[in-house]
């Protein structure tokens, strides 16, 4: 009780406020600027951090993210343009939400549920942190290869109409993350020679091509056809959020439990976990029908899980120094320099000092209600923009946000080559979100599995000898043959009931 | 609204002119802001290194140092962008261990020649790692093992194929009379997802620096066996290489400034002395060793030599390694 006492007197002072409230407007607008991701907001408060104390330093880190993670929803409810790659899930979702008139709902439930996700994220790192990390620390290749297997396995429950082009989708953002040097072989691989290409296709301009340029082409080639938006004023966005939570607890929870779990295994953050429990909420949704078509129930669980993963990715990190994501990678940093060395010690040491990390944490999301409904009203302004004013202006900042990512011309262009495929897929009914997913796991799915066969010296029972990966096995191998099994179940039964 | 536009532009056109006023009279290198290109991600310590430098270049020579990180394929792009910059002197970067090693691999041409080696400021030591339950007591029975029976040991490379603790354990075990060919090496994106492997399970001997392992041996999940180093680092209780097994190796990571080839001399002059007093600064030092970061310190003609002794080193750990490609 002491020590949370003291943990309080830590966070009160009145320059940890300041520096939370700033870095929550900080937070909030590079979410909201695409491409600029929430990773880039820490690295890029890391050289103000070297003037604070080890408590508003974090505070700060903790409180940017957050804020950013749940501002890339901003831009992607009203212009399908994901502001960080965590948003990508559900962008197509919230912007249907929004041509039909639901933005409010679209950008309250992202709010408030980004605010639970986050809370929850940060009670579960609270109380079962030691725990959880030595359960994360299990996590060889083997395990990694399953997981990145099943979160590909999303794409196609993803995919809103056709699951068979869902998988073609997915096979080409594979393809695509094929360019560049292998992880595992150190060999340039389709570069032609170009050296910008040896980093292959950078994430973050090709899911602005993908999603913002190819909605401006479709405006282009059709300005009448493209229905103009219904919606030009927002209603209040908190307005049935309470019954939407009531609907959809359990996919709150679910989502919840998955982000921080997800957040929690080294290497894989918030974009990853929205996308899983995006698709698992369509999986165990009661009408998976509706989802792509501007359904809130999607929104709600992912829009906890990127979030939830925010805290979860603090777990290892702060019990190991192993980082989750690659926020925390660079917060870890942050805490060598403050002469706060993360291990299970720091429990022991400094636990003042963490529990006014924790508290951080939840001053931070609860501090994301009035700040987003700010950023909210301010974007509302958006909606009753004239569409021929507002596209070449949205095509300027997605200029902008591709150079940014790596001040290079090479983004600009990936953005518009990827627009342009884009345009043309969706046209023909192939979507686009398969792509991004394949490209944020390809590379994971590629380097674990033959990390894995080299340690198994090339035997696949590798794949199943140790209890966490076996199971994990079972289950996808499980899952892949599910529709099989099932329509064999029903045969026999169709034939059974015949007889 | 007409009025305020008006007297922005005039304040612009004024400034503008001030300006070109100005340009002929301070002619020194830098009159406007320098790019500082950094070949890996923002957050790392190769980019936290960069942006404290930065930071001291720019309070030293009042002119915005801007980081910028390229990042991708193994650091090639970045280190390609510093060196096809236009050698003016206003782009600069920061370039490491993996410059010697990509025209060995096959992943691009460059070499020592292709930069102008302003300073060296870094070097951190490799060492070698074992997990806690592992049955191996010491650095001595590490070797006899893996003497003993080459194909038993699966060996992290700590980093990418032929990164910087790959080579370091590699020139090792060459020390060593090893032969490093003859091991399974499972490579990561990193020394944190390496040293996860090894606490797994996964592998059985993975090098990295001692700063990076600092929370897993505290934890007491990781135990390092030897520093290749010819003298012990502070706070740990690793055993130099010739303590452990009677070999002096010093292997492991650098960092240095550099800029395109033919960098107007001017520049080159000015900025080794800015980067001299700042390496030499109490806020310098400070942050490297709360990091862990190792200093070091080589300028000119004697980063030149250090630059192709390394690249030249490179070569014969990564031809016996077996990744050389040319």
């Amino acid at each position: 009780m002491e020590t949370i006492l003291a943990a309080f007197a830590l966070i009160l002072d009145p320059q940890v406020l300041w520096v939370i409230l700033a870095s929550a407007f900080f937070g909030m607008f590079v979410g909201s600027m695409p491409g600029l991701s929430a990773t880039m907001a820490t690295a890029l408060l890391v050289p103000v951090t070297f003037f604070m104390g080890p408590v508003p330093a974090i505070a700060a880190i903790v409180t940017t993210t957050a804020m950013a993670i749940f501002a890339g929803d901003i831009p992607g409810c009203f212009l399908r343009i994901p502001g960080t790659p965590a948003s990508a899930a559900y962008t197509d979702e919230a912007y249907m939400m929004t041509r039909q008139g639901k933005g409010e709902m679209a950008l309250g439930a992202a709010l408030v549920f980004s605010v639970i996700g986050g809370v929850f994220g940060t009670i579960v790192l609270m109380s079962f942190a030691p725990a959880l990390a030595d359960f994360a620390l299990r996590f060889s290749s083997f395990e990694y290869f399953w997981m990145a297997l099943l979160g590909l396995t999303c794409a196609v429950i993803i995919s809103p109409q056709s699951q068979l082009k869902g998988i073609v989708s997915l096979i080409l953002g594979l393809m695509i993350s094929c360019i560049g040097i292998g992880v595992a072989t150190g060999y340039p691989r389709f570069t032609f020679g170009y050296f910008e290409l040896t980093g292959g296709v950078p994430l973050i301009p090709a899911l602005v091509g993908m999603f913002a340029v190819s909605e401006i082409l479709r405006y282009v080639v059709a300005p009448r056809l493209a229905a103009p938006p219904v919606q030009t004023r927002l209603g209040n966005i908190f307005t049935g959020q309470l019954g939407l939570i009531r609907t959809y607890r359990k996919g709150l929870l679910r989502g919840s439990v998955i982000g921080t779990l997800i957040g929690a295994m080294p290497g894989a953050g918030a974009d990853i976990a929205a996308w899983v429990s995006y698709a698992t909420s369509k999986k165990f949704s009661r009408q998976p029908e509706k989802f792509g078509t501007g359904h809130v129930e999607g929104i709600v669980e992912a829009g906890a899980a990127n979030n939830a993963a925010l805290g979860g990715a603090w777990i290892p990190a702060l019990v190991f120094g192993i980082p989750g994501d690659s926020i925390t990678a660079i917060a870890i940093g942050v805490l060598f320099m403050k002469g706060v060395n993360p291990g299970p010690t720091i429990f022991m040491n400094n636990p003042e000092l963490l529990y006014a990390v924790f508290l951080s944490f939840i001053l931070a999301n609860l501090l994301m209600l009035p700040v987003g409904w700010l950023a909210i009203k301010s974007a509302g302004r958006l909606l009753s923009v004239r569409r021929e004013i507002l596209m070449p202006i949205i095509l300027l900042f997605c200029i902008v946000g591709a150079f940014a990512t790596n001040n290079t011309v090479f983004g600009v262009t990936t953005m518009l080559v990827m627009g342009v495929i884009a345009y043309l897929l969706e046209e023909n009914g192939f979507p686009v979100a398969p792509i991004i997913l394949g490209l944020v796991l390809g590379s994971m799915v590629e380097e674990n599995f033959i990390s894995s066969m080299q340690k198994a010296d090339g035997s696949i029972l590798g794949f199943f000898s140790r209890p966490i990966a076996g199971t994990l096995g079972a289950v996808t191998v499980l899952i892949w043959l599910s529709p099989l099994l099932l329509w064999l179940w029903r045969r026999r039964r169709a034939a059974g009931a015949s007889a | 609204m007409f009025k305020t536009w008006k007297s922005v532009a005039f304040a612009a056109s004024a400034m503008l002119g001030l300006a070109a006023l100005a340009g002929p009279a301070q002619a020194a290198w830098p009159e406007r802001p320098v790019t500082v290109i950094v070949p890996w991600a923002a957050g790392g310590g190769t980019d936290a290194t960069a942006r404290m430098i930065a930071k001291l270049l720019q309070d030293e020579l009042k002119q915005p140092f801007n980081v910028v990180n390229r990042t991708g394929g193994g650091g090639v792009v970045g280190h390609s962008a510093i060196a096809q910059a236009p050698a003016d002197g206003y782009t600069i970067g920061v370039i490491t261990i993996e410059i010697g090693t990509y025209r060995w691999l096959g992943q691009s041409d460059l070499k020592t020649s292709d930069y102008t080696p302003i300073a060296l400021y870094n070097f951190d030591p490799g060492a070698l790692f074992v997990a806690a339950n592992s049955p191996v007591k010491n650095a001595k029975e590490a070797l006899e093992a893996l003497r003993a029976d080459p194909k038993k040991f699966k060996l992290a490379s700590g980093s990418s194929i032929g990164g910087a603790w790959h080579m370091a354990f590699g020139s090792l075990m060459l020390k060593a009379g090893l032969k490093p060919d003859q091991y399974t090496w499972i490579p990561s994106q990193g020394a944190a997802p390496a040293l996860q492997e090894l606490v797994a399970g996964g592998t059985d001997f993975a090098p990295a620096s001692l700063p990076e392992a600092k929370s897993l041996l505290d934890a007491g999940k990781l135990r390092s066996l030897m520093v290749f180093d010819t003298k012990r680092t502070p706070g740990y209780d690793a055993p130099t290489s010739m303590e452990a097994v009677g070999q002096a190796v010093k292997a492991g990571a650098w960092r240095g400034v550099a800029g395109p080839k033919g960098m107007p001399k001017e520049a080159v002059e000015t900025l080794t002395r800015a980067l001299e007093k700042a390496h030499k600064s109490a806020e310098f030092r400070d942050f490297m060793t709360s990091r862990g970061f190792g200093l070091e310190w080589a300028a000119g003609a004697e980063f030149v030599k250090f630059m192709e002794q390394s690249e030249a080193d490179c070569g014969t750990v990564l031809k016996a390694i077996g990744l050389a490609k040319n």
